[in-house]
């Protein structure tokens, strides 16, 4: 095992897009929930049931993570010097909202370890931040940035989104060039997507949600990939974007088709073959816990037919691409062999191309990449 | 039995349908009266018990017909037999419904208190006319807030000219009424008049196929009698068979010694096509049988035809085995294999309608699991050649060139349409815009009128009945009949996906509505069309002529760019669900096509022009 997500659910804030697993934050039992979080990776640790040596990634997300006070923060990094093995080379990913983070809580996190902070920016157009149902402004990203590199954080990463309601070409084009000025190692670039069970997604339904349209998402997403490589930033995947070096090696678990645990309620993991889903509901998941059991609502093995159609719709979002020898290893199978007709008709449709034993999107394919992934289900 | 016994027990039978439109409650009466003759313990009641088929309960409609013996115990001290056979209540139906009037005495006529009368009560009660029976009107909903019975009454007498003074006012949903329904129809239905001792006659009114016993032939006894191991004759088809069973529904299945003068109930006798029990014919003894079959017998033709295609072309012999099951029941339905450029192997199917032909497609869809695509209906166009040879064509691809045609006549029906006269301008104009031409209009009371048009059946086919419901806020009816061939200036449309020509997208138009029609067919496509890899014209021409062009642009962008933490059985499902919905598209040349796009001709005016 390599990796660990932990989940906290609770928003002082509920993002209009957001269809995650959370709760207002007011009168939650944030303390109870964290003890049981503390039990969830005890249990889970204890069963030894896979051999860790030391964690290469920990991400602790949300929810909103800085929602929690700074005992709640001591508490949380604590559980996870007890019962995680984790050292100074772990990647060490802590989510935060702008503005949330005081020198205090960075101090905190610091100590315990937490080498990369993820701020949730998604825009400096105030206009935007609003609609969207954000409650930080463009000024408290900066000034949490600082706070952060003052603090000693280097590895620092910005969220952003486009396609937003009543979002134009040129405020997305003003928001990347605002982005830049601010040195940092790391951008994910995401689409908004209307889920069901959203503020956006009853105002949608209305009519009431002035999308700017597929053609302009396409274009936002091609000035993106514009935008990022001419400022040194590598593309590795569909939406990530990182200067060398800098990749977050927590996602590339996901993208590698490799397995991690998910701790807290509705976490997802992939453990020893196993896809699960933790139960959602705060009491739900706690109950289990109560009762000694593991909060898991959901589990299912993955057949190998499965694992080979994650491997190249996970594997394919990155820019590098699926790796036939890797595959091979992994599956003694031939990748050429086993998608002969469908690697066929992508490439001749130009949205894939084999360069240097590695499986690519092309630059159309990135455009449609669901297209491509779709191909590979069988 | 012996003979007297038979006559005895015919006096105490009573036959009878209940004949309504649409709405009007005939189904809710029925279980009332099921109720009320304790046929049934409660607790068996489902809703609309003599809907037996989960798409008829499901839209409300009576597809296939049932019949039912019930022992009533009247007023005067004697128990009754009844007969209520059911009638389906669609026009496409019409003929199964006259047949199975004629299986009865008397009808008692459902009238809606608030709404009136309709135009399909008007063409069910001409219909029990037709067969003589004793009508019994009957006004129902009388608990609803706006019903208005004395002026319903009124209608009834003014309108079809029956003796309202007697109509029960009844609820059939509040129960209210039930019992003086029943005791009407001891009182004023006719006894059955038929001779146990002559040949047997038997008309058959409906038939099912069941896995087991074969053929099962809904019939109605009128002389004679008939019981297990009679051989009989079908005098239609001259085929013999050797009676296995008969008995009745009370509802359920019961088998009996003998089926007599008066009887209402079934026959099986091994037969193992649909085809040999034909709806109106009549059954006798194979020897020493009647000389002359009952009347009405006539084979039905199907009005509309459309291709039926698995889109999957792998299922094309599930397919027909699917429409040869279907067909083991419903003799209406016609197929035969045919071929399409776009669209591969398939058949073009005939039914008695567009209700027929979306209740066929929807159980192959349902109950055979093929996922097809319909095209657009067409009706029959009787083409005459330049040499003057004449050609029937039921599949606007089969239209021959222009040049070769020196005409073309369509089918145009009678239709009737019954509405407040606060719409009688929106009905005429729906009319004219539909070719239509006036023939009659008629005040039925100060505030009802009937108008009467004839159109060509082609305008019926498509959405006539959907605009004609919208138009006037639902308040007309309409009810229609073929009354032949008329010449008409049709051509036919071509569409063009890609500048490939897709035969089964084909229309035939009329000439003044074709630059128009065309205009709209294409824009509609492009909304249905979803964007594919690359940029596809869609062209609609008449012969060589590009009549209107429309263009779906290239897809912009189809990859989940988010963040789902390490959820990838949700990414997972997200793309299944989009190859899912590609399965469910036609692969035409290089352009994936869904279902709805070759229906987009049939539903094409409900973003057109008003005029």
């Amino acid at each position: 095992m390599k990796a660990a997500y932990i989940h906290i659910p609770f928003c002082e804030h509920i993002c209009h897009y957001c269809d995650f697993n959370k709760v207002f934050l007011k009168g939650q039992p944030v303390d109870a929930y964290l003890d049981s979080l503390a039990k969830e990776m005890e249990m889970t640790m204890t069963m030894k049931q896979t051999p860790t040596n030391y964690l290469e990634t920990i991400f602790i997300g949300g929810g909103t993570p800085t929602a929690l006070n700074e005992s709640q923060l001591e508490k949380l990094c604590q559980m996870i010097k007890d019962h995680l093995p984790y050292n100074n080379k772990t990647e060490f990913t802590f989510e935060a909202n702008p503005g949330d983070l005081s020198a205090e809580k960075l101090r905190i996190l610091f100590q315990a370890g937490v080498n990369r902070i993820s701020f949730g920016v998604q825009t400096f157009n105030e206009e935007l931040l609003k609609r969207i149902g954000r409650v930080h402004r463009a000024k408290d990203v900066y000034q949490s940035i600082d706070l952060a590199k003052n603090t000693g954080f280097e590895n620092i990463s910005i969220d952003l989104m486009y396609s937003l309601p009543g979002q134009t070409l040129a405020d997305f084009k003003e928001t990347l060039h605002t982005s830049f000025s601010l040195d940092i190692k790391h951008y994910s670039g995401y689409s908004l997507i209307i889920e069901p069970k959203t503020i956006f997604y009853n105002l949608m339904q209305k009519g009431k949600l002035p999308s700017p349209g597929e053609d302009v998402e396409a274009e936002m997403y091609d000035t993106l990939m514009e935008e990022m490589d001419k400022h040194g930033f590598k593309q590795y995947e569909i939406s990530n974007f990182s200067k060398p070096g800098y990749e977050s090696q927590h996602n590339l678990t996901y993208w590698n088709n490799e397995w991690y645990y998910g701790f807290g309620a509705g976490a997802h993991g992939y453990v020893n073959g196993y896809r699960m889903a933790n139960h959602g509901p705060l009491k739900k998941y706690m109950d289990a816990i109560k009762m000694e059991q593991l909060p898991v609502l959901e589990k299912h093995q993955v057949s190998r037919k499965e694992q080979i159609e994650e491997e190249m719709f996970l594997g394919l979002r990155k820019t590098a691409g699926v790796n036939m020898m890797h595959f091979q290893n992994k599956y003694e199978e031939d990748l050429m062999d086993l998608f002969k007709d469908e690697i066929h008709d992508l490439s001749n449709r130009e949205l894939i191309v084999i360069a240097n034993d590695h499986i690519q999107l092309t630059k159309k394919g990135r455009f449609l990449g669901n297209e491509v992934f779709q191909s590979f289900l069988r | 039995m012996n003979s007297e016994e038979r006559l005895t027990r015919q006096e105490k039978i009573r036959n009878f349908s209940i004949i309504a439109h649409i709405d009007h409650g005939k189904s809710t009466l029925a279980d009332r009266i099921l109720e009320k003759t304790n046929a049934l313990a409660s607790r068996e009641m489902k809703a609309q018990l003599l809907d037996s088929m989960d798409l008829e309960r499901e839209r409300g409609i009576t597809i296939k017909l049932n019949s039912v013996q019930l022992k009533y115990k009247a007023k005067d001290g004697e128990t009754y037999i009844f007969h209520l056979i059911d009638t389906p209540g669609h026009v496409d139906f019409t003929y199964e419904v006259s047949r199975s009037l004629a299986a009865c005495e008397g009808a008692i006529l459902v009238v809606d208190a608030a709404q009136g009368i309709e135009a399909q009560t008007l063409a069910n009660v001409y219909l029990a006319l037709d067969n003589d029976l004793e009508i019994l009107p009957i006004i129902n909903k009388i608990d609803l807030p706006s019903a208005d019975p004395e002026r319903v009454r009124n209608e009834i007498e003014e309108v079809i000219g029956l003796d309202a003074s007697e109509a029960v006012l009844a609820s059939a949903k509040a129960g209210i009424g039930i019992e003086e329904i029943l005791e009407q129809v001891v009182e004023k239905v006719p006894a059955p008049t038929g001779d146990p001792d002559a040949p047997l006659k038997a008309l058959i009114f409906d038939s099912l196929f069941d896995a087991y016993r074969g053929v099962v032939a809904y019939i109605r006894v009128v002389d004679g009698t008939v019981k297990a191991g009679d051989k009989i004759k079908m005098m239609a088809t001259g085929k013999e068979f050797e009676v296995v069973e008969v008995g009745v529904f009370s509802p359920k299945a019961q088998v009996q010694d003998e089926l007599t003068v008066g009887d209402v109930g079934f026959l099986t006798a091994s037969i193992k096509n649909v085809g040999d029990t034909r709806v109106g014919d009549t059954i006798t003894s194979a020897k020493n049988g009647a000389t002359e079959a009952l009347p009405g017998y006539r084979k039905l033709n199907p009005m509309v035809y459309c291709g039926l295609y698995p889109i999957d072309s792998a299922k094309f012999n599930d397919l027909r085995e699917a429409l040869e099951k279907l067909e083991l029941n419903d003799s209406a339905l016609q197929f035969e294999p045919e071929t399409s450029q776009a669209l591969g192997f398939g058949f073009r199917c005939g039914f008695l309608g567009l209700l027929h032909m979306e209740i066929i497609q929807e159980r192959i869809e349902r109950e055979f699991k093929i996922d097809l695509i319909t095209t657009a209906p067409s009706v029959i166009y009787d083409v005459i050649l330049t040499d003057g040879s004449r050609l029937k064509v039921d599949n606007p691809s089969n239209m021959p060139e222009p040049q070769k045609i020196d005409r073309v006549e369509e089918p145009y029906v009678k239709a009737t349409m019954m509405a407040p006269n606060d719409y009688v301008g929106a009905i005429m104009e729906l009319c004219q815009a539909k070719r239509g031409i006036f023939i009659d209009m008629q005040y039925m009371d100060e505030t009802r009128v009937n108008i009467t048009y004839e159109i060509p059946l082609s305008e019926i086919v498509y959405d006539f009945f959907d605009q004609l419901k919208s138009n006037t806020k639902g308040y007309a009816s309409f009810d229609y009949e073929l009354i032949g061939y008329k010449p008409s200036r049709l051509v036919k449309m071509d569409i063009l996906l890609n500048a490939e020509k897709v035969d089964a997208l084909s229309f035939i138009v009329h000439k003044d509505f074709s630059y128009e029609r065309g205009k709209i067919i294409v824009d509609k496509l492009k909304g249905l069309i979803p964007r594919q890899q690359f940029e596809v014209p869609i062209q609609a021409a008449i012969g060589q002529k590009i009549v209107a062009r429309s263009t779906i642009k290239s897809m912009g962008k189809n990859v989940l760019a988010k963040c789902y933490g390490g959820d990838i059985s949700r990414k997972r499902k997200l793309l299944e669900k989009q190859k899912e919905g590609k399965k469910r598209m036609k692969q035409v040349g290089s352009v994936e096509v869904p279902q709805e796009a070759f229906m987009a001709v049939l539903k094409m005016d409900d973003n057109g022009p008003k005029k």
